[in-house]
């Protein structure tokens, strides 16, 4: 009992990161029908940018708190993100927005390729240790051992999410979004600009990303050019499974990815006799995917989209 | 021959000299490259091997417009294949097998060649079969999901039976023995020593010909049509009567079958396979070459993979002595520096020439006229 409460916590920090990660890509698909593939590598992009800042503020005042460091990182990653995605937005998706198909989804293919070689030069192709800022001391709750880390990526997830719903549903930006999704030509003769409409998309799902990307550093203590990729695919998987263009869907795709995954990993081995160890992991989220995609395309949340796919 | 020369293809005479002067130059092509050293003729062989892998996934994604991103797969299954059976890895591992091939397990390159394509056709239906109702980027997810599934299954299935010894990738597989010929060694013919990578290059390039044949006829024949036209429309292709579940499956398969024929090739030229070879930035080269090449187009294809097959060799020998002259230190990896230039390349492509480098002819009469990303992602 323990080793699954324990389990479900895991999942639920693993679930958060991917729904925040979920929400790009479900944000730019119901707008723009595309899979911003580069989504990963904008998020990889964002840890190691926080991870420079902190060594340097680390460097330059050491008798600086912890919270206070890992603030300035994240708003120096978060900024980075928006400003690194409205530069790909311009210049890679926006000229074929009209283009057929692939080719957006094949140069988005590109950009990520660029993005994480421009990463391995930049960060080198080591893995680094990202340091604890955050009193790590394990906090005891109900015969779990959580650590504050753990508690703060919840519940700042959550906090993010609820805002992300009132920002979409409450305010005119969130209606112009919303219109657009629906019908980006209508939604211009309505005075919506859609050129706008997508780059604040664009900029919204890059600053989760780039939240998601200094979460996911800090507790696994650990960044590297790489990092964004598997993350970014797998949260890519989080809201098909929720229903792709969906905003609740992405959310809750997440999390139930995140603790299939957390389960998964926890109780393959005594399943299947030893046979299978929890370094397959990585196969629940693609064959999960490929189970929703064969029997509920639209996802757990969706509407049937059935020429969308 | 026809669609790849159609402006030839009234003069039978220049199409037959056209014929012998190529076949001229690629036959000599390894003794004039190989004047600047082995590794030259290597990149060679290694580009006809690429030729083979993206002219099948020409199949699947120019033909049929289907993107496969884990395409790769097919290649690692191939090369698995040929490393099993020809490596003392099995007969080691296990004992009854070692009892069943007293001799230690050799393969026949007849058998291995049939036995290749037909488990990657296997594998493409596989693949095929769950995908079928998904169409363009959903499509790309999953294929890319299943790369990655038979690269992490190839990565552990070392524990609890050892199968494909995991991570460290199996070694000593023995090279090709065809008609009495060891190609892993160095021959004499008519006082013409040929060391081993030329005979590969033989042997590859055979291949990569009847390769390209197959997709020619392939492309022209009912099955070619019916792909092409599964790609412009799909349910104007099942309106005039297409089976289209049947005609996917076969592009998944016929597709994959050039994948693990290339795969098997892959192992016995490098005589060692590990699953670091099958990341998806492989998937991801050979889709760039289709992609820079001419979606759909077959001369395109063989030429955008040609050119990025030996681009890394030039790399190689041009940005460390270049840096070093510059900077005195080099400072971008030529490896990186690839990457970086392929990613680079399929977002300008995309931008400024969608169809390729060499893009079908616009308003020829063959039924590949309208092909192109223009057409392959109209959904």
């Amino acid at each position: 009992m323990e080793t699954f409460l324990q389990q479900i916590i895991n999942g639920l920090v693993l679930g958060s990161m991917y729904a925040l990660i979920a929400l790009g890509y479900t944000m730019v698909y119901g707008i723009m029908n595309l899979i911003n593939f580069a989504h990963g590598d904008v998020l990889t992009v964002g840890a190691l940018t926080a991870l420079s800042t902190i060594l340097l503020l680390q460097a330059l005042f050491p008798g600086m708190p912890g919270w206070a460091v890992i603030g300035c990182g994240l708003l120096a990653a978060i900024t980075v993100c928006v400003t690194l995605s409205l530069i790909i937005e311009r210049v890679a998706y926006r000229p074929l927005r009209n283009a057929p198909r692939l080719a957006p989804l094949i140069s988005a293919i590109g950009v990520s390729i660029v993005i994480q070689t421009v990463a391995m030069l930049v960060w080198g192709r080591n893995y680094m240790t990202f340091p604890q800022l955050i009193p790590n001391t394990p906090i005891d709750v109900a015969g779990v051992t959580v650590t504050a880390t753990k508690l703060l990526v919840i519940a700042l997830s959550a906090l993010v999410m609820v805002g992300l719903m009132l920002l979409v549903n409450r305010t005119k930006l969130g209606r112009a979004m919303r219109a657009t999704a629906e019908n980006p030509r209508v939604a211009g003769l309505m005075g919506v600009n859609p050129n706008f409409v997508i780059a604040a998309t664009f900029a919204i799902g890059a600053a989760l990303a780039g939240l998601a990307g200094v979460m996911l550093a800090a507790t696994y203590s650990v960044a590297h050019f790489y990092m964004g990729f598997l993350p970014g695919l797998k949260a890519f998987t989080a809201a098909v499974l929720g229903g792709i263009g969906n905003i609740p869907g992405a959310m809750l795709g997440g999390l139930l990815l995140g603790l299939i995954e957390a389960l998964g990993a926890g109780y393959i081995g005594q399943l299947t006799g030893g046979v299978l160890g929890s370094h397959y992991q990585d196969v629940f989220a693609f064959a999960i995917l490929i189970i929703v995609l064969v029997f509920r395309p639209s996802g757990l949340l969706g509407e049937r989209v059935a020429d969308r796919a | 021959m026809k669609t790849l020369l159609p402006r030839l293809s009234q003069n039978r005479a220049a199409v037959w000299l056209g014929v012998v002067l190529i076949a001229i130059v690629l036959v000599a092509l390894p003794f004039v490259i190989g004047q600047m050293g082995n590794a030259w003729v290597r990149a060679l062989a290694f580009a006809c091997l690429y030729v083979m892998l993206a002219l099948g996934l020409n199949i699947v994604v120019g033909f049929a417009g289907l993107l496969d991103l884990g395409y790769i797969a097919f290649y690692a299954v191939g090369a698995y294949m040929y490393a099993l059976l020809a490596s003392p890895h099995l007969t080691s591992t296990f004992p009854w097998i070692a009892q069943m091939f007293p001799e230690g397990l050799h393969s026949s390159i007849w058998l291995v060649i049939p036995l290749g394509a037909g488990i990657a056709a296997i594998f493409g239906l596989l693949l095929g079969a769950p995908v079928l109702k998904l169409r363009g980027d959903y499509l790309a997810i999953v294929t890319l999901g299943f790369g990655e599934i038979v690269r992490i299954f190839l990565n552990n299935l070392n524990a609890p039976v050892n199968i494909t010894n995991g991570p460290q990738g199996i070694t000593l597989i023995e090279p090709i023995r065809m008609l009495g010929v060891n190609l892993g060694r160095a021959q004499e013919i008519f006082g013409l020593r040929l060391p081993s990578v030329y005979l590969y290059y033989y042997l590859f390039l055979a291949l990569t010909i009847i390769a390209i044949i197959i997709c020619v006829r392939l492309q022209d024949s009912r099955l070619g049509r019916a792909w092409m036209a599964i790609r412009e429309d799909e349910i104007a292709a099942k309106a005039m009567g297409i089976n289209v579940r049947n005609v996917k499956l076969l592009a998944f398969a016929l597709g994959a079958t050039f994948g693990g024929v290339s795969g098997a090739m892959f192992a016995a030229f490098q005589g060692f396979v590990s699953p670091e070879s099958f990341i998806l930035n492989e998937s991801i080269i050979v889709l760039a070459m289709v992609v820079l090449g001419g979606l759909g187009h077959i001369p395109g294809v063989v030429l955008g993979a040609v050119l990025l097959a030996i681009f890394p060799e030039i790399l190689r020998h041009t940005v460390v002595p270049v840096q070093n002259a510059l900077f005195g230190q080099v400072i971008i990896d030529a490896e990186i520096l690839r990457m970086m230039l392929y990613g680079m390349a399929l977002v300008l492509i995309m931008l400024y020439r969608p169809k390729g480098l060499w893009p079908a002819p616009e308003h020829g009469v063959n039924p590949a006229s309208r092909v192109g990303v223009a057409a392959a992602g109209r959904a």
